[in-house]
């Protein structure tokens, strides 16, 4: 495609509307308009320039700020929907039964939509994924001949430039010391001067246009960043639970670190001593002050053989608690939440008729003896064991996994008097004497309980990216909107001075500043075309 | 302290109210004096007023902070207080750029709507949870607070924008839908003035209640049930019982008190109309008459401006920093989080549109309301309705 040579010689790039230099209007159509369209200077957009192949109107598609605005709406929308009942992640029952259960019909059809699971959905992604690419593409196609059209711009404007502004204003003559006078005020409102031939450009905020490319380029960096989670390594994620007193693994550190629990510790407000707070309280009830588990962190030293006890080394000592992570080599864990488990039953061996007892067995739940030896005679072997009880389909007593949820025991008793033994099963509440009546039984004496810390083990290798995408549309959004780009053209043309303005935002502040910048000088504020238009049309 | 504490927030409440009047006196002095440029007495009056009560209400703030130990943004009375006083503090910034009184004529109503609201909730100094201890919630929730008071400041200009270029001799959506906002602001009012009417006169009743797990429990109402509890059983003597009942999955106290609220605002606004004999927004238009509606426009536009950075720092990341402190993720779709997010992308949405598709005037007026609209969404019904991990304990 052609260049296009402007009258005073600049050659601007084929698509151009006002010359990048003076300003002329190169485009016929442009020339109809009273007022010129200044948003991107008139340069040579590649959407407004080529509508041809596939790649244009793909081009031509995401970089049109309308396509822009409906995406961010429909993502509003959506993202509002997902909020009418809670999310998936948020219940505790499966979905199937939950959404109709508590929300009726509409709950089912929610379901049915897959708004239960809605963020993660494959379109609302896509949403997301097109703002991304709007936003590439919206800002390359501005940016580039924005920044070349600024960086061209003369002193010295074409006619027609300055009379399309929207504050512009005609004075029959000015004299030297009125002209020095604007330009010593010019300056002390900061604006820069440049000056060619008698003619006047004072300039400020250029760079506050470049703000709202900076801010969607800190956009697509965030994105980047939050969709690099997926990629494997980068990303951890899991629950671990630990004892009171026990050490484990911390999860994907290639079994590099241990954490050891060493007491977990549950605070609650006390009405008599947190006297601020007596009133809430006595509303509320109780109230959680603190949840913290005091931990030994320990990375192993040197391999160890599998099947080998690991050889630990002590790293620190820390007290996790909500707000306070323990981080280490990139990775950190939370005190996300506790239960108290069973740690050891104890029961007595007594006879049923006198209830005379002969001894208790305290039997540890993780790790119970095999027989317990009561002396005179008397002992209890555990002949089976089952942490968390159930009966298997069969109609067999079995465990659904090793955390002694409820425990039951098969126990064989042994007596001077019954040498060879009676058989019992104990569970929770309930005893089965499978062989007939016994004479003795296990009966029940109470319970020691454990604390044990739920932890989450997080490591982010994304994070960097996420926070400085961050700051970046945080630097770019700031210098968007709180500065301005301001220019003032004060030309001497055909024997007169003509003043112009233009002011990509805010102009009742820009008229008040040129006012300042012109007082004590015969020079007139130059007149807000748009307002006058308006004026006349409002009567 | 707590005690010094309230008495510095009803008189910032009191000086507030006057302020208000005071403003409404610097328009009509104005219309007499023609064509003068600068504040009028009552005007500046106003401003006064406007500060000293900000100052007091900042007094309110540090010394419930020092009684309880904490930020007092922890919970729904403290926050909404504080986003009042953020609204006034926004005013006045707004006011020291563009010095008009009228914009405080119809903020401070707003403000004091807003707090009056607030002290509907309980007033206790309240414990924090341990997730709410931390710095970054103090910072977030401050943050977020008065970007969204600055966003709000668009929604004033935008309602004087209305006023003033809505045609009401003739009946349209327009001149409905200004009226329908009217009439919120009368019923946020309405459930003032009826809620505090009841809890002055002690009203209680109990009722014996199956929720929807079949368990049976007790719900004590401040105002006479007109939509009871599901198989509700009136425990109080002489209390009033209720019309209707409501299946378990209805929170029928909360809706009670909305139909109360409701029936206050008709009841406000009747006697508003009965008074007035024209709508409240062609009530209003005489007051805005010497305003530019060019000048007002950019008023909306600048506070969205000036606001949508300050609210990304506080509603987004600084809440993010927080969540990945407390919680162990930035971010966790929770409805709080989400309705930030649709606030956020609002306003963008709104900057873009006025950007690029020269949505000035009315059409972006419209959007400073509706934007202010998500904002109340979000403080309001977020908190009470659709529970999540930021609702604040309480009823
Ligand atoms: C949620 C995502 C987005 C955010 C937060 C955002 C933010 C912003 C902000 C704050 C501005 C400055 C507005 C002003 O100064 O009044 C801006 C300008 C702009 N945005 Fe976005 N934007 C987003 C998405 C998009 C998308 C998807 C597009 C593409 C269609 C787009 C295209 C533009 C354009 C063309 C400008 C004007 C630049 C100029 O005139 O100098 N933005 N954006």
């Amino acid at each position: 495609m052609n260049d296009v040579k402007c009258e005073c010689g600049h050659v601007n790039p084929h698509g151009t509307v006002l010359c990048e230099a003076c300003g002329k209007i190169l485009d016929e159509q442009a020339d109809k308009n009273q007022l010129l369209d200044m948003r991107y200077e008139g340069s040579a957009r590649r959407s407004q320039t080529y509508n041809k192949t596939i790649i244009d109107k793909i081009w031509n598609f995401f970089s049109s700020v309308k396509v822009g605005v409906w995406l961010i709406i429909i993502t509003l929308i959506a993202s509002a929907l997902g909020t009418i009942f809670p999310q998936k992640m948020y219940i505790d029952q499966p979905p199937e039964v939950y959404y109709q259960q508590e929300y009726g019909t509409l709950g089912k059809i929610y379901y049915q939509l897959g708004f239960d699971d809605l963020y993660s959905s494959w379109w609302y992604l896509l949403l997301i994924a097109m703002i991304g690419i709007s936003l590439v593409i919206c800002s390359l196609d501005r940016v580039i001949p924005l920044y070349k059209a600024l960086k061209a711009q003369k002193v010295t404007r074409h006619e027609g430039f300055l009379k399309r502004q929207r504050l512009f204003g005609v004075n029959s003559d000015a004299a030297d010391k009125d002209l020095t006078l604007v330009k010593e005020q010019l300056q002390r409102k900061r604006y820069h001067i440049r000056e060619e031939n008698g003619n006047l450009l004072a300039e400020k905020g250029r760079f506050s246009r470049w703000g709202p490319y900076i801010n969607h380029i800190g956009l697509i960096i965030f994105l980047i960043g939050t969709m690099m989670r997926f990629i494997p390594g980068m990303y951890v994620n899991e629950n671990l639970w630990v004892r009171e007193g026990e050490t484990a693994l911390v999860p994907e550190t290639g079994e590099k670190f241990y954490i050891h629990n060493n007491k977990f510790i549950l605070q609650t407000y006390d009405k008599n001593k947190d006297k601020t707070f007596a009133q809430a309280l006595s509303k509320a009830g109780e109230v959680a002050k603190n949840y913290q588990s005091n931990v030994v962190l320990y990375e192993q030293s040197g391999k160890s053989l599998p099947g080998e006890k690991p050889k630990l080394k002590k790293v620190m000592d820390y007290k996790i608690r909500v707000n306070h992570p323990l981080s280490f080599d990139g990775y950190s864990i939370y005190q996300a939440s506790f239960r108290s488990e069973l740690s050891a039953m104890t029961f007595s061996l007594m006879n049923k008729q006198t209830n005379q007892t002969y001894g208790d067995v305290k039997i540890d739940l993780y790790n119970p003896k095999e027989t317990y030896d009561l002396g005179k005679g008397y002992s209890v072997k555990i002949l089976n064991y089952f942490p968390d009880f159930e009966f298997a389909k069969n109609g067999e007593p079995s465990t659904k996994s090793r955390d002694p949820n409820n425990p039951a025991f098969i126990f064989r008793m042994y007596t001077p008097d019954k040498p060879k033994g009676e058989t019992s099963f104990v569970a929770i509440r309930q005893t089965i004497e499978p062989f007939g009546n016994n004479t003795y039984k296990m009966a029940f004496r109470g319970i020691d309980t454990k604390n044990v810390s739920g932890f989450v083990v997080r490591k982010d290798s994304s994070m960097w990216v996420i926070i400085l995408g961050g700051i970046i549309f945080m630097i770019g959004v700031v210098q968007g909107s709180y500065w301005q780009h301001r220019r003032i053209w004060i030309q001497r043309k055909s024997g007169q001075v003509w003043i112009a303005g233009h002011t990509n935002k805010n102009w009742y502040g820009f008229k008040r500043e040129i006012e300042t910048v012109l007082a004590g000088t015969k020079l007139t504020m130059p007149e807000d075309q748009l307002q006058a238009g308006k004026n006349k049309e409002e009567g | 302290m707590a005690s010094i504490s309230s008495n510095l927030l009803f008189i910032a409440f009191i000086l507030y109210l006057a302020a208000t009047l005071f403003y409404g006196g610097s328009i009509k002095v104005k219309k007499d004096s023609n064509e003068k440029k600068t504040t009028t007495k009552w005007g500046q009056i106003a401003v006064l007023l406007t500060i000293i009560g900000f100052i007091s209400q900042l007094g309110y703030f540090i010394t419930r902070w020092i009684a309880s130990g904490h930020a007092p943004v922890s919970n729904m009375f403290e926050f909404t207080t504080f986003f009042g006083m953020a609204l006034v503090g926004a005013f006045i910034v707004i006011y020291f750029i563009y010095r008009t009184t009228l914009l405080g004529l119809f903020t401070m109503p707003v403000a004091l709507l807003i707090i009056a609201y607030a002290s509907m909730f309980p007033r206790d100094i309240s414990p924090l949870i341990p997730a709410l201890q931390s710095y970054w919630l103090y910072i977030h929730v401050t943050t977020a607070a008065i970007g969204e008071a600055i966003l709000a400041i668009s929604f004033a200009a935008g309602l004087i924008y209305l006023v003033k270029a809505i045609d009401q001799t003739k009946s349209d959506l327009q001149t409905f839908w200004l009226e329908i906002v009217m009439f919120t602001l009368v019923t946020v009012l309405g459930f003032v003035v009826v809620s505090s009417g009841f809890s002055a006169a002690g009203y209680h009743e109990k009722f014996n209640w199956i929720d929807k797990n079949d368990n049976q429990v007790t719900v004590d109402y401040t105002m006479p049930a007109i939509t009871g509890p599901h198989k509700g059983e009136l425990l109080t003597k002489g209390g009033f019982q209720p019309w209707v009942e409501m299946p378990a999955i209805v929170n029928a106290k909360k809706l009670n008190t909305v139909i109360w609220s409701l029936i206050g605002g008709l009841f406000l606004y009747s006697i508003i109309r009965l008074l007035l004999r024209k709508r409240i927004g062609a009530a209003l238009k005489p007051l805005v008459k010497n305003v530019k509606l060019d000048f007002v426009d950019e008023i909306s536009y600048r506070s969205v401006l000036i606001g949508f950075p300050v609210f990304t720092l506080g509603g987004l990341i600084f809440a993010m920093i927080w969540a990945q402190m407390a919680w162990s993720r930035f971010w966790g779709w929770d409805p709080k989080e989400v309705w930030a997010l649709i606030t956020w992308l609002f306003y963008a949405a709104f900057l873009h549109l006025r950007l690029s598709k020269g949505w000035h005037g009315k059409k972006s007026a419209w959007l400073g309301v509706i934007g202010f609209v998500i904002i109340m969404f979000n403080l309001v019904a977020v908190n009470l309705v659709i529970a999540g991990l930021h609702s604040y304990a309480g009823s």
